[in-house]
């Protein structure tokens, strides 16, 4: 039971990523029409936002110690963070070891203001044109924002570690009776993107701004001829997306640390998430990210690993499960779990 | 070639000039020059931009035709290099067999995916497409290794069977004694033209492939494929079922897929898992419509283009670069140095990116649009009337 | 666009004609005998490192060796390990008298993309000798490529058994160690801190390079009396090894060893440090990770999770014999910060490669395989060492490393624990793990 308990928790927190990345691409999608492949740069674009203010933060005063050597011999440069300079040792350490949790300030508006600038400067010039160009001309751009990061910050990972404070586990399963433990910041991440998650659906939901973008999505040209100016409700939605993304990343830091090629290594699942949600649709986007988060997280499980290899003939069905869950959703629900018939069906 | 006109004749023409004089054309700068880094004409590439146009041809029948948006066909590719290379592993290295394998795998194996496929459209057969491609990588890279030899790539030992082999066989990949990779070299000043065995191989099977899409592209069957991409749901109205039609393209476009593995494992016998993956995949849909989708020749020039990049450009690096800037003040020398390795050597992908980028907002049409645009250039630059409408793609 | 062709036709026609009139030399590939024998002052190495992709930072790494090496060998720079180097064949005049020059291509941790820039080399660049690679899969694609083109491939980092076992080729050398040797040298002190009772958890990269590593741990330390709970097989593109690690508590094993590399090490390793393992007690004993192929670079993606975390590594900065000093010094100086093992691997074959053409007085791979066959040497950072004729590996010490509790720096993440001798992680060559393959007949090309 603690086995089966563990991997719902695994599969709700792998799904939140899942959840997060599909819900942005489903708002664009849903917005503008556009097939967004630079969405999983976005979110790596996240990630480094925090490494960038660890960066910031850990810019140092640099001083020679005569008494220590570095690796060569010669006289050891000791570096001074500037903010314990200033703040003194306890709040300047205190302030470098919250980098992650801080970068969310930092990441909001960058995300935003580059959400911006690709869609006024690029995305806007695509609404007209077939799914096939935005796919080249966004997955052009992600390639170059990849290639900047590299440029930049190397190709290694970097480690962002979460706050001492949520470092380590705590006995989730006492709860209810049960031993499990699980990391702190895991469940510190699936709590934030439910909180993210509920944000949007609540600012869609119970704001004008959301009612007309979502009376945009369902009939674009109706809501333009009543004299409302969608598309720059659209720009804004695009940066809030790109912010989710984003804030998606930075959290996502202190699980596995950040690289450049992150940002690929997710896009192709999120894909894969959103069509099995239904394209369109943002409930469908959420609920087909934590499915398949769970479904992963149980077929990697040894017990039901070892049952598909011995009784089903099918070894190593986490490498496929995903894939094989997204053609049997995709032959029994045509448009997806919750998708919207007519929906780039063509 | 009685259906086609005037202009596919020329179409073909120039493919067939260029496919052979591609040693002498890809290679027009003096061997040892510092521009000698920008020449292609050095088999292993033209061999590639030869089976990668056959691969963007077929693509095209399916996509350019029908609109149908594959997200894996780089599996098809997979299967028929698995297959060639088997057949050098049981029978002998001649690469009949294991080309016609290549193909007829390729086949059934789209066939099978197709079929199941081809019952969603728009992106839920993309994503159908994908699924299977990822599934198949995912499994050749390692359950499926006694098949496949996993991450190191299915090779031939000097232990497997070659049931055909004689004592004195030909230990490479050859095509009745003549060996792929024989290469001539043609000494001219200070130029050194190479023609491979292999690359005229691979060459004449692109002539083939061309031609055979070019008789597709203005066949009945081409027609109702492109009815398919106009509108499916007006033609389903008239009582015509499509998905025999498409499922033909699909297949096809998966045979001539197949084909391109098993002529790149001919040219190189060891075929290695990573080219099923997604990226792979990807780089076929690139190809296609960077050159420009629904055209006859813009795949072959997408393919080429992408390979150029990929090949070329990694291996210009900061010595390469110091070289060619040597003559400038140091201090400048080093600033242009550091711009430009920054695009190339291992920046090679962001060249690649932002060339992509560039290419389709200003050439929605791709490759081939500019290659228009040039044309009507220079015809109304001779005064010559430009309302020739059969240069279009073929939308 | 016709007119166009057809004068483009013309134009064509008209060069291959004047072309073929010209008296020409008409030529396949052999000259001397070997391919791509070097006919002016100077010789042509070709670099083929992952520049993109997972492993594109220790790539940089070994470009950076590379140069070094390019470096001293025409003479510039301090020399480095050339004085050290027990062979006093190099002269810094390049090899053979020829100045050494170098191409550099992109392997991107793909079979396919590693042998097209092996061909390009090859076939465009003249390249006498190939040397490079991160992952096991292209080392052995590549090696094959090179011995079918008849050039010596020098391995870079390629830690498979594989590579000097089933796959192994006449015309490839590896100078790093295998997954045998870190598994027989890691098992003693594995025995001597952690005691002959312990249960194993294996989490295995799903691919050959983690079956073969696997394989060999799993063998040193159930010889050691350990018992092995599970192997878990993990797929590579595994990004969240939570779901993997989360069992590993309950099945009652008290060491969890992660057979992965690269990112997927950092990943495995941070999922396993993050639900506590190493906070638990299980059977009365403190549960344990051992990660067997430590990489500094990879350690440093890892952050602070690697503390006391026990591994084996090809070489580290920190040791201190002569060879290894000079070399930490010159790359060191050059570049503002300790090479990696990565880095010292490839510096360590293009000397050998060098000095192997310098004894032989010839390019021609014959020449070099023979002079490379049992050769023995020291004074490259690892004691001494010999190039086995029988399956072209080296056989030198190991270290077993430790992720350092209170770094001093950026770069002082693990700490040497021993240096397994020689002799403790030699296997004969029909060793079962390496059974099956065939080095073949060394090809010097057309």
């Amino acid at each position: 039971m603690d086995g089966i308990l563990l991997q719902i928790l695994n599969g709700l927190d792998k799904g939140s990523a899942y959840a997060l990345i599909a819900l942005g691409l489903t708002l664009i999608f849903g917005t503008l029409g556009v097939v967004n492949f630079a969405h999983g740069a976005l979110f790596m674009v996240g990630a480094f936002c925090a490494v960038t203010l660890q960066k910031f933060l850990n810019f140092s005063k640099i001083t020679i110690d005569p008494d220590k050597v570095d690796f060569l011999g010669n006289p050891a440069k000791v570096k001074t963070p500037y903010v314990v300079e200033w703040f003194g040792e306890a709040a300047g350490n205190g302030i470098i070891n919250w980098s992650v949790p801080l970068a969310i300030l930092f990441a909001i508006p960058v995300m935003l203001i580059i959400g911006y600038v690709m869609e006024r400067g690029l995305i806007k010039h695509f609404y007209k044109r077939p799914h096939a160009d935005q796919i080249l001309v966004t997955f052009g751009l992600a390639i170059v924002i990849q290639e900047l990061v590299k440029a930049n910050f190397g190709a290694n990972p970097i480690p962002t570690p979460a706050p001492d404070q949520f470092v380590g586990s705590f006995n989730v399963g006492a709860l209810i009776g049960m031993d499990a433990s699980y990391p702190y910041w895991r469940l510190v991440y699936f709590f934030f993107s439910i909180t993210v998650i509920g944000a949007v659906f609540a600012f869609l939901r119970y704001t004008t701004f959301g009612m007309v973008v979502r009376a945009g999505m369902a009939d674009r040209e109706t809501v333009g001829l009543l004299g409302i100016n969608i598309d720059r409700r659209f720009t804004i939605m695009f940066g809030a997306a790109a912010a989710v993304a984003g804030l998606a990343g930075v959290m996502y830091g202190p699980i596995n640390s950040p690289n450049y090629h992150m940002g690929m290594d997710f896009l192709v699942l999120s894909f894969v998430v959103v069509v099995v949600g239904g394209m369109g649709s943002l409930p469908g986007a959420v609920l087909a990210g934590f499915m398949l988060g769970i479904l992963e997280s149980f077929a990697s499980y040894s017990p039901i690993k070892n049952f598909f290899a011995d009784y089903l003939f099918l070894p190593s069905i986490d490498q496929i499960i995903i894939y094989l869950v997204a053609i049997i959703v995709l032959l029994v629900r045509p448009r997806g779990l919750m998708g919207k018939a007519g929906v780039m069906e063509e | 070639m009685k259906s086609l006109n005037s202009s596919d004749k020329r179409t073909l023409l120039f493919v067939i000039v260029i496919s052979l004089l591609a040693p002498f054309l890809l290679n027009p700068f003096p061997t040892g020059s510092g521009m000698a880094q920008f020449n292609a004409g050095y088999p292993d590439l033209m061999q590639r931009f030869a089976y990668f146009g056959i691969l963007a041809i077929g693509f095209n029948i399916l996509f350019g035709l029908t609109g149908y948006l594959s997200f894996g066909h780089a599996a098809f590719l997979g299967v028929g290099s698995y297959a060639t290379v088997w057949m050098f592993k049981l029978l002998s290295y001649n690469i009949v067999p294991g080309i016609i394998l290549a193909v007829i795998m390729a086949g059934l194996f789209s066939l099978l995916i197709g079929f199941i496929s081809l019952r969603r459209s728009g992106i839920y057969f993309s994503i159908l497409t994908l699924a299977f491609a990822q599934m198949s990588f995912a499994l050749a890279y390692s359950v499926l290794t006694p098949l496949t030899n996993g991450e190191t790539g299915l090779q031939v030992y000097n232990d497997d069977p070659q049931i055909l082999m004689g004592e004195n066989a030909i230990t490479s990949p050859h095509l009745f004694g003549l060996k792929m990779q024989d290469t001539f070299t043609l000494d001219l000043g200070p130029w050194a033209f190479q023609f491979n065995v292999g690359y005229y191989v691979c060459a004449l099977f692109l002539i083939l492939a061309f031609y055979l899409s070019v008789r597709i592209f203005r066949s009945p069957f081409g027609l109702m494929l492109r009815a398919i991409k106009t509108n499916q749901t007006r033609l389903n109205y008239t009582g015509i079922n499509s998905r025999p039609y498409t499922l033909a393209a699909f297949v096809i476009s998966g045979m001539y897929a197949g084909l391109a593995g098993g002529l790149m494992a001919s040219m190189d016998p060891l075929a290695g898992a990573e080219r099923m993956q997604w990226t792979a995949s990807g780089e076929i849909v690139l190809m296609t419509i960077l050159g420009g989708a629904g055209t006859l020749i813009g795949p072959v020039l997408g393919a080429g283009f992408i390979k150029y990049f990929e090949n070329i450009f990694s291996k210009i690096n900061e010595t390469v670069l110091h070289g060619w800037f040597a003559w400038m003040p140091d201090g400048l020398e080093d600033a242009v140095v550091w711009v430009l390795h920054l695009f190339t050597g291992k920046g090679w992908h962001l060249t690649l990116g932002l060339l992509f980028m560039l290419i389709v907002i200003f050439l929605p049409g791709g490759l081939m649009e500019g290659a228009d645009r040039i044309t009507d250039w220079w015809k109304r630059k001779r005064g010559k009337d430009v309302s020739d409408t059969s240069k279009t793609p073929a939308e | 666009m016709s007119n166009f062709t057809r004068r483009g036709l013309l134009k064509s026609g008209a060069v291959l004609g004047a072309g073929m009139a010209m008296p020409t030399i008409l030529t396949a590939a052999s000259h001397a005998g070997y391919t791509n024998a070097p006919t002016g002052s100077s010789v042509t190495l070709g670099f083929n490192v992952p520049q993109s992709g997972p492993y594109a930072g220790e790539g940089a790494d070994e470009l950076r060796a590379y140069q070094l090496a390019v470096e001293h060998l025409n003479g510039g720079g301090d020399g480095g390990m050339m004085n050290t180097f027990s062979s006093k064949e190099l002269k810094g005049n390049g090899i053979l008298g020829k100045k050494v020059e170098f191409v550099t291509g992109d392997t991107q941790t793909k079979s396919d993309a590693a042998r097209a820039s092996a061909k390009s080399m090859i076939e465009k660049d003249g390249a006498v000798m190939i040397t490079g690679g991160s992952s096991s899969g292209v080392a052995i694609a590549v090696q094959g490529l090179c011995q079918e083109a008849g050039v010596i491939f020098m391995a870079g980092l390629t830690h498979s058994n594989d590579t000097t076992g089933k796959d192994k080729k006449a015309n490839g050398f590896r100078h790093f160690f295998n997954g045998y040797m870190s598994a027989a040298a890691l098992a003693p002190v594995l025995e001597a801190r952690y005691g002959k009772d312990r249960t194993a958890y294996h989490l295995t990269a799903d691919y050959t390079w983690g079956w073969t590593q696997q394989e060999s741990i799993q063998a040193a330390t159930e010889a050691k009396g350990w018992q092995t709970a599970a192997n878990v097989l993990t797929p590579l593109a595994t990004q969240d090894f939570s779901s993997y690690v989360a069992p590993v508590l309950n099945s009652g094993a008290d060491v969890l060893v992660l057979n992965h590399y690269g990112g997927n090490m950092i990943n495995s390793l941070t999922s396993a440090v993050q639900f506590g393992l190493r906070d638990k007690m299980v059977n009365g004993k403190q549960f344990e990770i051992v990660v067997p192929l430590y990489s500094r670079l990879m350690a440093s993606g890892a952050g602070e999770n690697v503390k006391g975390i026990f591994g084996s590594t090809n070489w580290h900065w920190s040791l201190t014999d002569e060879g290894s000093k000079a070399f930490v010094k010159s790359f060191g100086e050059k570049y503002g910060f300790p090479p990696s093992q990565a880095a010292h691997t490839v510096y360590c074959q293009t000397m050998l490669y060098a000095d192997a053409a310098e004894r032989a007085g010839t390019f021609n791979p014959c020449g070099i395989a023979e002079a490379l066959e049992g050769f023995k040497f020291s004074g490259l950072g690892n004691g001494d060492v010999e190039y086995r004729a029988e399956d072209h590996q080296c056989f030198k010490d190991v270290l077993v490393v430790k992720g350092k509790e209170n770094p001093t720096s950026e770069f002082d993440l693990l700490e040497v624990v021993e240096i397994t001798p020689r002799a403790q992680v030699e296997y004969a060559v029909d060793h079962p793990m390496f059974a099956g393959g065939d080095l073949g007949k060394c090809n010097p090309g057309a």
